[in-house]
């Protein structure tokens, strides 16, 4: 996935202090297959999710989306659903961090629960820092992502981050570990 | 509760700074902080891929790598199974040689602690969110997600926001019965869940300077759950007589400057201070233990486990109150140790005899009952009596199972009455 600057879709809203247990449970931590994974993503905190979503969807939240454990079973069951964005009041630092790691984009906007009903359709600029409801014509501004983070979101994420640095320090002959 | 605005620095942006290579940091900054200690459990099984798909071909230092397999061992599904396999092939394709493995094994912060894998100055990270653990070491020690580990074997770095600190400052006594994990679930109680997010919490005064190495863990463990990047305290003579006969690399102890910085300062006060309990569902829902046994709050299982709260101290402490004895009729309890060590110390102690006595169920070492995915499984409305750290909604199982998150003497007390109970009556 890589980012673009204006991002669409239909939005799923879930509340505040959304926990990974509330995203995936611990008894599917065994799964590493996210296509198995997604469908067991929001079982306890949105049940009608995984079924009902579809690839583009944003998912919005309240405070401290993602908080609990380290688990990144939780973004990736939503990345394997093909989510848009995830756009939360505030996220858990954990999530946050995995989260743009997988290349979703991640944005933290205050107050954003408050102008979304499910089925929205919403509106993000990535660089202008403004997510709006298009039937609405509610918007927030969030401060824009600092440069390195989208820098990661455009290269697709970490993996492909950290290949192209090996090969960078393969070519230029330093020592790769 | 106020701020200090001194142009000194905090544990945490020492810590950072020395990571960074740098002379000093400042809240917001970011830093390539040079990794001293990376630790994977069974999460970890998740990095191979993201590294191989990386391109990279060797781990950057073995000798930094402990991988500690703990929330299904032995492997109790298949799937779990499947997880084990793919470190010990990776460890072995790699040459990673700490690898705790079944019949050494533990729960990986408990591995880190008792062998001296984290000493202070490091910047740890794990895989697992109470990483944070290691931060009572006087080192910043944060979870990450698999596929940042797989950036951290490949490069031996990863970049970190310096956070702002919260300094959290005790004094007082703590009363008999009244405990470190009482102490942090009032912390908590005052901070909350979002109450520290993306921050560091460094924890002083005189309290917690007279806390022994394992209370210092139990306080630095539950700061995950106020959302925090780290929990530390500053090293002192009691971090290193622990660490001496045991450190695996050399310390570089940092101290915060006397006019350190501080986003905020945090005066709690413990003298009289009650036992606590977190009641559902979150860990941040305290009150005073006394208040809630007066509602009688009936238990069907107890667990006496976890990183937060298995040690020796804490499985000496609960068989001193079960002794003489029985977990009440109705009643499940379940004591796991939090390491093979532990485990052997309570066989010569006879520590097992005694909860095996009194009708509990000892088990082999791992994160066991904690997360719902191994054993002790809660069904729909039951509720337990547990000395871990978490109560969100289904973390034990059914989501509407009810969690309270109490002291190691405040679990035995409920396994004999039954019900919620203070410890303080039984003593
Ligand atoms: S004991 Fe519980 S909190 Fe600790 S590492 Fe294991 S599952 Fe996590």
């Amino acid at each position: 996935m890589t980012v673009r600057d204006v991002i669409e879709g239909r939005v799923w809203v879930l509340g505040d202090d959304v926990d990974t247990d509330g995203i995936i449970g611990g008894k599917y931590l065994t799964i590493i297959d996210p296509e198995e994974l997604k469908k067991h993503v929001f079982e306890i905190a949105l049940p009608e999710f995984a079924a009902g979503a579809r690839p583009g969807d944003i998912v919005v939240a309240g405070e401290n989306f993602g908080c609990g454990s380290s688990r990144e079973h939780a973004p990736q069951a939503l990345r394997a659903i093909g989510v848009g964005a995830i756009v939360a009041d505030s996220f858990a630092r954990i999530f946050y961090r995995n989260s743009i790691n997988l290349g979703i984009p991640t944005i933290e906007a205050k107050g954003v629960r408050a102008i979304f009903e499910k089925g929205d359709p919403a509106r993000i600029e990535m660089r202008a820092g403004r997510v709006a409801n298009a039937r609405s014509g509610a918007s927030v501004a969030f401060p824009p992502l600092p440069h390195h983070l989208l820098e990661l979101l455009e290269v697709g994420g970490l993996v492909e981050k950290v290949r192209r640095e090996l090969d960078r320090r393969r070519s230029a002959g330093r020592a790769v570990p | 509760m106020s701020g200090a605005s001194g142009a000194g620095q905090t544990l945490a942006e020492k810590v950072l700074a020395r990571a960074g290579g740098l002379d000093r940091v400042v809240p917001g900054q970011i830093v390539e902080g040079q990794v001293d200690l990376a630790m994977m459990h069974e999460q970890g099984a998740q990095t191979v891929g993201p590294f191989h798909q990386m391109g990279a071909e060797k781990v950057w230092d073995p000798e930094r790598v402990v991988i500690a397999i703990d929330h299904w061992v032995p492997a109790s599904t298949e799937g779990a199974a499947v997880l084990h396999r793919i470190l010990r092939k990776f460890a072995a394709e790699m040459q990673l040689p700490h690898f705790y493995d079944v019949g050494n094994h533990g729960i990986c912060h408990q591995i880190l602690a008792e062998n001296g894998w984290v000493v202070p100055g490091d910047l740890a990270v794990g895989t697992d969110s109470h990483t944070n653990m290691l931060g009572a070491m006087g080192a910043l020690a944060a979870g990450i997600g698999p596929t940042e580990m797989a950036a951290v074997l490949a490069l031996g770095q990863l970049w970190l926001k310096v956070p702002p600190t919260i300094q959290v400052r005790v004094r007082g006594r703590l009363g008999p019965g009244v405990t470190a994990k009482d102490l942090v679930l009032r912390i908590l109680g005052e901070i909350k869940t979002t109450g520290a997010t993306y921050k560091a919490i460094e924890y002083a005064g005189p309290t917690i300077e007279g806390l022994s190495m394992p209370e210092r863990f139990t306080i630095c463990n539950m700061t995950t759950e106020m959302g925090a990047k780290a929990g530390m305290v500053a090293p002192d003579q009691t971090t290193f007589d622990y660490l001496a006969p045991i450190a695996k690399h050399a310390m570089h102890p940092l101290r915060p400057d006397a006019d350190a910085a501080y986003e905020r300062i945090l005066e709690i006060d413990v003298d009289g201070m009650p036992p606590m309990v977190a009641c559902p569902y979150s860990p941040d829902n305290v009150r005073p233990l006394p208040e809630v046994a007066r509602e009688h709050v009936k238990v069907d299982q107890v667990f006496l486990g976890s990183c937060t709260n298995a040690r020796i101290e804490d499985l000496r402490e609960g068989a001193r109150l079960m002794k003489g004895h029985r977990v009440a009729p109705g009643v499940r309890f379940i004591v796991s140790p939090a390491s093979t060590k532990i485990y052997e110390q309570c066989l010569k102690e006879g520590i097992i005899e005694t909860f095996t006595e009194a009708g509990a169920v000892f088990t082999n070492s791992s994160c066991s009952a904690c997360f719902g995915g191994n054993m002790g499984i809660l069904a729909p409305e039951e509720a337990c009596a547990s000395s871990s750290n978490r109560n969100f909604p289904g973390r034990m199982g059914a989501k509407l199972a009810r969690i309270y998150l109490l002291s190691p003497a405040a679990t035995v007390a409920a396994a004999i009455r039954g019900e919620l109970a203070d410890p303080r009556e039984m003593m």
